[in-house]
């Protein structure tokens, strides 16, 4: 399919679906509104209040605050599953020590963490921080640990031929495989801080985009929680598309990921 | 074909690159118990020697060439390379291998450096070394590309480029050119036999392709069908030198080398498949 047959079909789906939602919030068909506007809003006082947010420059602060507690739950959570992904996958007895306590907190559903981070960090970034790590240390755990332990065998006894000793082994072998898979989850794990984030703001704070969408909620303003959501959803696809970005950098060497692929 | 069990005595004072005394190698295996891989075996490759172990599939030839590069150890006999005893892993040798070993996340040009990088030469300086290799082995418009954006053959060249580019004394290689297609091997093989006439360095190369064996090498010795693998013919290859890995399969010679050695080989081959159709 052509790039452009394909955009003009994906704005297609695009202008039905908010025709229906139009259509069904404005027109009465046989004396009923099908959307009643009190549960789903219209097109239109969602879209005024989307600029209203940005006109007034009261969202920027509540996007700055979420984009930071994901960008923290990130880095640190990626940061620790890279520490422990590796010296698990370099030392086994470790490994099967600490296997079946690592299996519970991962079986832990982490929403019901919120309210004991909550009562730990307070109600500013942190506890939504802590949140979020939770999530993505484990994402990155599996993946580094996998990736160390992945390494061929024969690219490692070449490795060791060439005279490769431990230190130069890790720089040169270990932490580029375990990169590759740690990159490959990345889609996954920043969507995963976001979610720490959001879901945090959610259940109790004074800012961020959660807390935007709570409070519309907690007044039956559906406008605003639309709009909220509206908001969060171009803000992933924004994330997401500098992660792609990144990805198509630092995995340049992976089948499928160039466009000299050959 | 020379008496066995003993070590073949050196050629007149030339002194051994590899020797192999009594060597036997065996595997625990997982469900207890072991599995005899090679029987008491004892070899020698002299210096500038081109050596060539031909067997049938399985027997233990990629065994022996891993205990020479110090990658297993035997659980008898001894080792020797260049005249010292072997302790750990080889640094003389350079072992080139069966499947692709070049770092996947490295350029070609990277990939043949590292040998030098990590024995400290400054990197620029590493750099245009690895340049002057992948020029000898004919990748010279190549040197940006991923081992994925390389074909097999490709691969193989940047493969043997990081093996040659640390002057290793002696040269390992196991079924170096097996997963190459016939006319590629060929060319592989002359690329081979090129870079080695510059300076001769002893040569131990497992194949299973008897043709290949005798194009290329001074000596084929042939491998017994596995378990307890033994060394059971020993021929010297007296065809000239240059050579053409392709036109000397003409050289009625070689028909003649040919024809002795299969006879030999055939029955151990047959051997194995006999073994395992039980």
């Amino acid at each position: 399919m052509s790039r452009v047959k394909l955009l003009s079909l994906q704005i297609l789906v695009g202008v039905v679906l908010l025709a229906i939602w139009w259509i069904g919030s404005n027109v009465k068909i046989f004396g009923v509104l099908l959307l009643p506007p009190f549960f789903f809003s219209t097109p239109g006082d969602v879209f005024a209040r989307v600029v209203r947010m940005f006109a007034t420059g009261l969202i920027w602060k509540h996007l700055w605050v979420t984009l930071i507690e994901t960008a923290l739950a990130f880095a640190i959570g990626a940061i620790g599953g890279i520490v422990f992904g590796f010296w698990f996958a370099r030392k086994p007895t470790v490994a099967a020590v600490f296997d079946p306590y690592l299996k519970m907190i991962n079986a832990l559903p982490r929403v019901v963490l919120a309210p004991i981070f909550m009562l730990w960090l307070g109600l500013g970034i942190w506890s939504k921080v802590a949140l979020g790590v939770t999530l993505v240390f484990f994402i990155v755990f599996f993946n580094v640990y996998q990736g160390v332990k992945e390494v061929s065998p024969v690219v490692l006894a070449n490795a060791r031929l060439m005279g490769l000793n431990e230190r130069q082994l890790f720089r040169h072998v270990y932490w580029p495989s375990a990169l590759s898979w740690m990159f490959s989850s990345l889609h996954t794990s920043v969507g995963f801080a976001l979610v720490g984030a959001v879901v945090g703001e959610y259940l109790g704070s004074s800012a961020g985009l959660g807390y935007l969408i709570h409070q519309a909620e907690g007044v039956f303003d559906i406008a605003g929680v639309f709009a909220g959501m509206f908001v969060l959803a171009a803000f992933v696809l924004v994330i997401d598309w500098g992660v792609t970005r990144i990805e198509d950098r630092l995995l340049v060497w992976r089948p499928g990921n160039s466009l000299n692929d050959g | 074909m020379d008496s066995l069990g003993a070590p073949p005595a050196p050629r007149d004072g030339a002194t051994s690159a590899i020797r192999l005394d009594a060597v036997r190698i065996a595997f625990r295996l997982e469900g207890g118990g072991t599995y005899d891989a090679v029987a008491e075996t004892s070899l020698e490759v002299a210096e500038n020697e081109f050596v060539a172990i031909v067997g049938p599939t399985g027997c233990g030839k990629s065994t022996l060439l891993n205990a020479v590069a110090g990658l297993l150890k035997p659980v008898a006999g001894n080792v020797t390379v260049l005249g010292r005893p072997l302790a750990g892993l080889s640094r003389e040798a350079g072992y080139l291998f069966q499947q692709d070993a070049v770092m996947p996340w490295k350029t070609a040009l990277d990939n043949v450096a590292l040998g030098l990088e990590v024995a400290g030469r400054p990197r620029a300086e590493a750099l245009d070394a690895a340049r002057g290799w992948l020029g000898k082995v004919g990748l010279a418009r190549f040197t940006d590309r991923y081992p994925h954006q390389l074909s097999g053959g490709q691969r193989k060249r940047v493969g043997l480029a990081q093996v040659l580019i640390r002057h290793p004394k002696i040269l390992l290689m196991d079924e170096p050119f097996g997963p190459l297609d016939a006319q590629t091997r060929q060319i592989m093989g002359n690329l081979l036999l090129d870079l080695w006439a510059a300076d001769r360095k002893a040569v131990l190369f497992v194949t299973h392709d008897l043709e290949e064996a005798i194009a290329l090498s001074d000596r084929v010795l042939i491998m017994s069908a596995g378990p307890n693998a033994r060394i059971i013919g020993d021929h010297r290859i007296d065809l000239a030198r240059p050579r053409d890995a392709a036109d000397i399969r003409l050289d009625p010679r070689f028909h003649e080398l040919h024809r002795a050695i299969w006879g030999q080989l055939k029955a151990e081959v047959i051997k194995t498949y006999g073994e395992a159709d039980a």
